[in-house]
Parts: structure tokens; C-alpha cells; sequence
């Protein structure tokens, strides 16, 4: 294992175990430990089990997730600007899941939100890939990115107008910024399962996107069937972010700053930045969450603001740098 | 090693290539010439297989794997997406084979194409970092180390100076006399006369001429398919052409 | 709370037949056209109101999700809170809650209609004052001083002094409500010590899943579902929030919307 991975590891075990003994109730460290693994009588095992535990999975499977589909769409249009949240693939993912939610079809089958959601995001990056498609360049994927998070906003604001509940109008700010409070097991359970087949299904497509570096065209000729991995990436990439917003929301900016950070420590190869990224999301993710409850407890500060507060300048820096000749 | 039997590429109702016949075998290096819009880069495409066509090219009829073993390709646009190190651009030849760039023989093929290309003081470098003759190099190094006896190179000394120019071509000429086969399309007609064992003239996606630089390069080729004259000099190191 | 079904609807009845006796008497010196346009200063104006001297109502009013008097009511026109809808009416004394929009009211000040705001009753004294208050707005003192009577008498039958244990109240998006809310006046009418004491809330605010699960109380009440779906509602349904206190469950229904007399069912039901 490379050096880097190792660190990334244990950074985010250790931001896993933060976000587990962190949390208004005070508890103890080794309290809280004893009542997450061996249980026990009162509220503690509770708050442990059924509140801390789910976050902190959440946060490290959805951070990786977005690390990863982050990393593996850059090296697929070969793009650093490429990121699910930023160009509307979260986005149209929201809409699905805010589509299955108060049409009711999420209360008729428990999988129909993570599919809504599946389906969304399958929408928005199948949009991304005709449009900026790997000839595509920057201006052409930032201008579909624009139009898509618009749509796909401006369709998530309706849908939620139109709901007969007072509480899902105020609802938008969740759906653009994201949050991992109060999220159950439940919730776990409808997401993990479709985003570990999606990461695996991206796992397979390292080689195909080392192979990219050198143009689509050397590609093929290296054996890389690109219909494959165009499938392959839309649909990794779909099933992790699908199931990912549908219970955190659309979290932006991480698959855009994770990877543009560890790039440097993997030699820039595409393949070999996938689980550095995915690693580097989780702990990038579960410090924003940690961040959350340690600057305002009681608020639900959406994860979203401190991923963009990072994340925007450095995407400013990015088009600055883009704008200026070079390639990343 | 390539033999292409009646190839065909039609793109948007517009046919781009015509019943294309073509073989190149071990030892030759053929030279593609033809004006802009031939059909030059196409047939290079349409060989591999990277492009819908009709007709029969062996190599687009092999599994991905054993046609990205059978022939290495250098396309016209030489891109770099990341910024890897000459060694890493250099191992990326190895895809197709079984380690991927971490095996023994996958070490061995990396270090000898850097050795053949000079690159041994880049190899650590920043390929994007290096002058267009010294990524030019390092492109080549790649597809060298895909080990295939056949390497189709599209333009590969445009944008190079005179010296990065000979310098490839000779490779290319040494390779050939190895016992690879090349088939590399070229708009220096006298470079091409000098260094290539066959021409092919392509023009309008048909095959004019095929053959020896005195056949193909002949008066009448020229206008046919470029509509010019051009006036030609015999020096002892070969022709040289100056179109009037 | 609906356990004892006889008893405590045989007391729900006779409530709402005491709140609702008619107070049928001519307006007297008040204004004659009366419009309200909130859905708490709706359920007092109907049940002071002389005949005919309340000419609208809000359309919340009719909603039986959040009107103890829907069927009351349907008697009376609507309005949806727009100047122009109500100016047509041709008020001589608007009635508006303190949420009202501050155009629609400034606007409606403009074209020379008497307005008068009322600030939302969070406590049991300060519905006493706003019965009070609005019986002096419609000029219908006596019928006020009437329902006042019969309010502190069901006040006195239905109030707990003795301690019933402690209370947790929690609405969507994880909101709980302190001693200084009607919720809070409520529960704590019927016996109840309320956990958001412990962390110092008085009034209504966000408390942590996990504060609420700390505090283990004796009985939690959630908010109302209201149709539709909403992210916000989904902590009801949280793991978590099913271990609290399981059996004793309450919802928070259209009784504890507003400060009017019929807080009084509401600490009934709390029975």
C-alpha cells in the first residue's frame, strides 16, 4: 500500500471515531465507547447506536463516494473542473429524491428514493457526458453544468412549492447544501448497498482512466472500449451519488477539492487518485460534519456551507488557471 | 501485419474513405502522404477499428487486447491530460499487458524504451514540463513500450525541428529495419521519399499511388492529388521537392 | 389520551358546548363590519361576535387540521390576507395577527381601515388578556367577561397541580418548545415538568436527537403530520425518538395552535 493511502486511512479512522464521540450529550469517551459496542441499560447505548453511529457512517460513506465519483469524472473528461456536486449531477439526484419523496412512491416502496435518486443522477451525468463529453472542453462543461444545476434546481424549488406540507418549501436549503443530522439507520441501509456496487463498478475503470490520459483515441487503441467505460462511469456514478443525496442532500465541492489536493501525491495518475480520493472525501466529509456540531450545536449549519466556504475559492483558482493556458 | 481489403468510412452521408487496399508488412515503413482532408488520419482510425467502417481490416477484427497488442498508435493530437512524469506517461504503454506497469517485464520494456528515446535525465520530470520535441520523444517512448510489432503513427514529426525530425525518422527507420512494421502519414514529401521503404499516396479517401517515391511522387500524382507542381532536386542524400 | 373514551369525551363535549354557547346579542356601540384575518384571532372574534358583526374569516379557519371551530366557520365568508380582497369587504375594523405580512396591513392602513395587530397568546394570562382585549375591539365586553368565566372554570377542572412526571415536546426538524409557549403552558397546565428546562430553553428551538434521548422523559408529545411529505417530519420517524417514552405517546393537534380556550381540550387530552 502507498504511503499516501496509509495516512489518508488513518486520518479518516480517526475522523470516523471524532465524529462518533462528538455531540451535545457530553458523553465520555470511554462511556460512550463501552455503550456503542457492548450496550447496556439507559439512553447512552441509544445516542450511540441510533444517532452517532449512522452519522458517522453516512459521513465516511458519502464523503468516499463523493471523493470518488468526484475524481473518476475529472479523470473521464479529463477535466479538474469535473465534480458531481458543482455541474449538476447532486442536483438532478436531489430532484429525484424530492420527486419520490411528495409524490408519495418513497412511502409505497422503501427503494424507490434511493432509485428516484439513482435515476436523477444517471439524468444529469448522461447529460454531462453527451454535452462536455471527452472532446468536449471546460467552457462547454461549465456552461452544461450551469444549465443543469438550474434545471434541476429550479425543478427541485417547484416540486417541493407545490407540496401540501408547510415544512417542504423550507426544505430547498437541504436539498442545495446538504446535512448528516438526525439521519438513522434506516437511511443507511437505503444508501449503502446501491453505492458500494456503484464505487465497485468505478474501481474498474482505473486503468481505462490512466489509459485517457493520452486522449480518447490512444485509448482505444490500449484496448479501452470507450462505450464501456462511459457506461461503467454513468452508472458508478449514478448509484453512488444517487443514494448519496438522497438521504444527505447535495453536498458540493468535495469531489472537486479532494482530488485536486491528493493529485500531486499520487504522480497525477488518474487510477491510482481513485481510492486516494474516495479515502480523502471521507475525511474531508466527516471534519465538515464534525465542523458543524462543534461551531453551531443546536443550528444545522448545512454541511454544504463549509464545503463551498473550502471549495469555492480553490474552484475560482482552478478557472483562473484553466483561463490562463495550461491544462491542470 | 496490417491488411486492409476494400475499407470504407462513410461520416454523415459523406464518404470519407473509398475501398481502401493497404498492407504493410514486418521491416516496411510506409509513408502516408496525401493533401489535408485525404482521408489520412481516418484510415489510420478505420484500421484500428476506433472508427464504424466497412470493408476488412485485420486489425479491427482482433479483441481490443490482442489489437492493442498487435499495434501501437501515436494520434495527431498528442495529448497529455495529466500531469504525470515521463516514466509514468512512458509505463501507460503497458495497459494491455497482463501487469499493467508493475510487473518484471513491464520494468524492462519501460527502461528500454527510455534508453532507445534518450530519456533517461526526464525520466522523473513532469512530462507536460518538457519542450514539444522532448514530449514528442516521450510519446514515442510510450508506444514503444507497448511492445507490438506494429506502430501506426499519424503525423509524427509535424511541429518538430529539423533535428527532432531526422531524429525520429531514423528511429522509425531502425525500428523498421528490426523487423517492425510502420506505416506513419507524413507532409514532408522529400523527408518521406528519404526515409520511407514504400509511399502511399492517399487523395479523396482512395488510394492513388502505391509504391516506390519514384512512382508515387511522380509529376503527374503531385497534381492529381494536390494540384500543384513541384520542382524536384536530386541531391546525394535524396530528393527534395519545392512546389511552384 | 384516548384511553378512557367515555369520560373524557363526555368532558370534551360539555367543554365545547360551554365554549360554544351562544352569546347571541346585538353588537351594541362596536364596529359593525369586522374582518380577522389570522387563524387565532378568528376563533376568538366567532366566539365573541355579535350576529352579522364578523364578516370574514381567514381561510385557515375552515381548515379542520388547524381549526378547533372549521365547522363554525363555514358560516362565514373567507379571506386569503390580501389587501384588496379585504378592502372590498369594506371593513370597519380589521383584526390581524403579529405574523400578518407589514405590507399587507401598511397597505391596508393606507386606504383608511382601522387595523389592529394581535400578538400571538403564548400563556394562559395572555389569552386571558387577548379574550379580554378582543371583547373590548368589538365593543362585546359582557360576552367576554362571560366566556372568561367559563374558561377559568374548565381551567380549574382540568388543571393538574400534581407532578405527572416530565414531559418532552418535539416537532419536525427537531424543535422543542420552553415554559414560555403555549405547548409549554399546556403541558405544564397538566401536570407535566418539561425536559426543555433541563438545557435552559423557554421558548421554541432546536434540541439535538440526542439531548432529547438523554433527558429520558415520561411522555412525548410530537407535532402534528401534515399532509404531504417533508424531510423536517422525517425525525418522527427517527429510531431513536420510538425508544423515548413508546407508550405514551401525544400529538400535538389543531387544540394547541392557539392561544384560545380550547387549550383547555388539549389538557384534557393529556389525561
Amino acid at each position: 500500500m502507498r504511503p499516501v493511502l496509509i495516512v489518508l486511512t488513518v486520518l479518516a479512522a480517526a475522523l470516523f471515531a471524532a465524529s462518533l464521540l462528538t455531540g451535545p450529550a457530553g458523553i465520555g469517551t470511554v462511556d460512550g465507547l463501552r455503550a456503542l459496542i457492548l450496550g447496556g441499560e439507559g439512553p447512552m447505548p441509544i445516542v450511540m447506536r441510533e444517532i452517532r453511529l449512522p452519522r458517522a457512517i453516512l459521513g465516511l460513506a458519502v464523503g468516499a463516494g463523493l471523493g470518488l465519483t468526484g475524481a473518476a469524472m475529472q479523470g473521464y473528461l479529463r477535466n479538474p473542473l469535473a465534480e458531481p456536486g458543482l455541474i449538476g449531477v447532486s442536483g438532478m439526484a436531489a430532484l429525484g429524491a424530492v420527486i419520490a419523496i411528495q409524490t408519495g412512491l418513497s412511502a409505497t416502496a422503501a427503494l424507490a428514493l434511493p432509485a428516484a435518486a439513482l435515476l436523477g443522477a444517471a439524468i444529469g451525468v448522461g447529460l454531462l457526458v453527451m454535452l462536455a463529453g471527452p472532446r468536449g472542453g471546460s467552457i462547454t462543461l461549465i456552461l452544461a453544468g450551469i444549465a443543469i444545476s438550474a434545471l434541476a434546481g429550479a425543478g427541485t424549488a417547484l416540486v417541493l412549492n407545490l407540496s401540501p406540507n408547510p415544512y417542504a418549501a423550507n426544505e430547498i436549503v437541504f436539498w442545495l447544501m446538504g446535512s448528516l443530522a438526525d439521519r438513522s439507520m434506516l437511511h443507511l441501509w437505503l444508501a449503502l448497498p446501491p453505492m458500494a456496487v456503484g464505487a465497485a463498478l468505478i474501481w474498474t475503470t482505473g486503468r481505462a482512466l490512466d489509459a485517457l490520459t493520452l486522449g480518447e483515441a490512444a485509448a482505444s487503441a490500449m484496448g479501452v472500449s470507450p462505450s464501456g467505460l462511459r457506461w461503467r462511469l454513468i452508472l458508478g456514478v449514478a448509484l453512488v451519488v444517487g443514494p448519496a443525496t438522497a438521504v444527505a442532500g447535495a453536498i458540493g465541492f468535495v469531489g472537486l477539492v479532494v482530488p485536486h489536493m491528493l493529485r500531486p501525491w499520487v504522480r497525477a495518475r488518474p487510477g491510482a487518485l481513485l481510492p486516494a480520493s474516495a479515502l480523502g472525501g471521507a475525511a474531508l466529509l466527516l471534519a465538515a460534519d464534525i465542523a458543524v456540531r462543534l461551531i453551531l450545536p443546536e443550528r444545522d449549519l448545512k454541511l454544504g456551507v463549509l464545503t463551498a466556504l473550502v471549495g469555492a475559492p480553490l474552484f475560482l483558482h482552478l478557472i483562473w488557471k484553466t483561463r490562463s493556458g495550461g491544462r491542470m | 501485419m496490417l491488411t486492409l481489403r476494400g475499407l470504407s468510412v462513410t461520416r454523415r452521408n459523406r464518404p470519407v474513405l473509398h475501398g481502401v487496399n493497404l498492407s504493410v508488412r514486418a521491416g516496411e515503413l510506409v509513408g502516408l502522404i496525401g493533401p489535408n482532408g485525404a482521408g489520412k488520419s481516418t484510415l489510420m482510425e478505420a484500421a484500428l477499428g476506433l472508427v464504424p467502417c466497412t470493408g476488412r481490416s485485420n486489425l479491427a477484427a482482433m479483441p481490443a487486447t490482442d489489437r492493442a497488442r498487435a499495434a501501437a498508435y501515436l494520434p495527431q493530437s498528442r495529448e497529455i491530460a495529466w500531469p504525470v512524469s515521463v516514466e509514468d506517461l512512458i509505463a501507460l504503454g503497458r495497459i494491455p499487458w497482463p501487469g499493467g506497469g508493475r510487473s518484471q517485464a513491464d520494468r524492462v520494456a519501460i527502461d528500454a524504451a527510455i534508453a532507445r528515446m534518450g530519456l533517461e535525465p526526464f525520466r522523473k520530470r513532469t512530462a507536460l514540463r518538457l519542450s514539444g520535441g522532448e514530449q514528442n520523444r516521450a510519446l514515442i517512448a510510450r508506444a514503444l513500450a507497448q511492445e507490438t510489432p506494429l506502430l501506426i503513427a499519424d503525423e509524427p514529426i509535424a511541429g518538430l525541428d529539423p533535428a527532432q525530425q531526422l531524429a525520429c525518422l531514423r528511429l522509425f527507420r531502425s525500428l523498421a529495419a528490426e523487423g517492425h512494421g510502420l506505416i506513419v502519414s507524413i507532409h514532408d514529401l522529400g523527408l518521406a521519399a528519404r526515409f520511407c521503404t514504400r509511399l502511399v499516396l492517399l487523395a479523396d479517401g482512395k488510394v492513388l499511388a502505391d509504391g516506390d517515391a519514384s512512382v508515387v511522387l511522380a509529376d503527374e500524382m503531385l497534381r492529381r492529388a494536390f494540384g500543384i507542381t513541384a520542382r524536384r532536386f536530386d541531391t546525394p542524400d535524396g530528393p527534395v521537392f519545392l512546389p511552384v | 389520551m384516548r384511553g378512557s373514551v367515555p369520560v373524557s369525551d363526555q368532558i370534551r363535549g360539555g367543554l365545547a358546548a360551554i365554549l360554544l354557547a351562544s352569546l347571541a346579542a346585538p353588537a351594541g356601540a362596536g364596529p359593525q363590519r369586522v374582518v380577522s384575518m389570522n387563524l387565532c384571532t378568528d376563533q376568538i372574534a366567532m366566539l365573541l361576535a355579535a350576529p352579522g358583526q364578523l364578516i370574514s374569516v381567514s381561510d385557515l379557519a375552515r381548515d379542520p387540521r388547524m381549526s378547533p371551530m372549521a365547522e363554525q366557520a363555514a358560516a362565514y365568508p373567507v379571506n386569503h390576507g390580501r389587501a384588496e380582497e379585504i378592502y372590498l369587504m369594506r371593513p370597519d375594523l380589521v383584526i390581524a395577527g403579529q405574523y400578518a405580512p407589514g405590507p399587507t396591513v401598511a397597505m391596508l392602513r393606507r386606504l383608511g381601515l382601522r387595523v389592529e395587530v394581535l400578538p400571538p397568546a403564548e400563556s394562559i394570562d395572555a389569552i386571558r388578556g387577548e379574550i379580554a382585549h378582543m371583547g373590548r375591539l368589538l365593543g362585546r365586553q359582557r360576552a367576554a367577561e362571560a366566556l372568561l368565566a367559563r374558561f377559568d372554570q374548565g381551567l380549574g377542572a382540568a388543571r393538574h397541580d400534581r407532578d405527572r412526571g416530565r414531559a418532552a415536546l418535539y416537532y419536525a426538524n427537531g424543535f422543542t418548545s420552553g415554559r414560555d409557549t403555549l405547548a409549554g403552558a399546556i403541558i405544564e397546565a397538566a401536570g407535566y415538568d418539561n425536559i426543555a428546562a433541563d438545557y435552559g430553553i423557554t421558548d421554541t428551538t432546536a434540541l439535538p436527537l440526542e439531548l432529547l434521548v438523554m433527558s429520558r422523559p415520561d411522555r412525548l408529545i410530537t407535532g402534528a403530520r401534515w399532509p404531504g411529505r417533508s424531510r423536517s417530519e422525517a425525525i418522527l420517524d427517527h429510531p431513536a425518538l420510538a425508544s423515548v417514552a413508546p407508550r405514551t405517546a401525544g400529538v400535538t393537534d389543531r387544540d394547541w395552535i392557539c392561544g384560545t380556550p380550547f387549550i383547555l381540550r388539549a389538557i384534557e387530552a393529556l389525561e
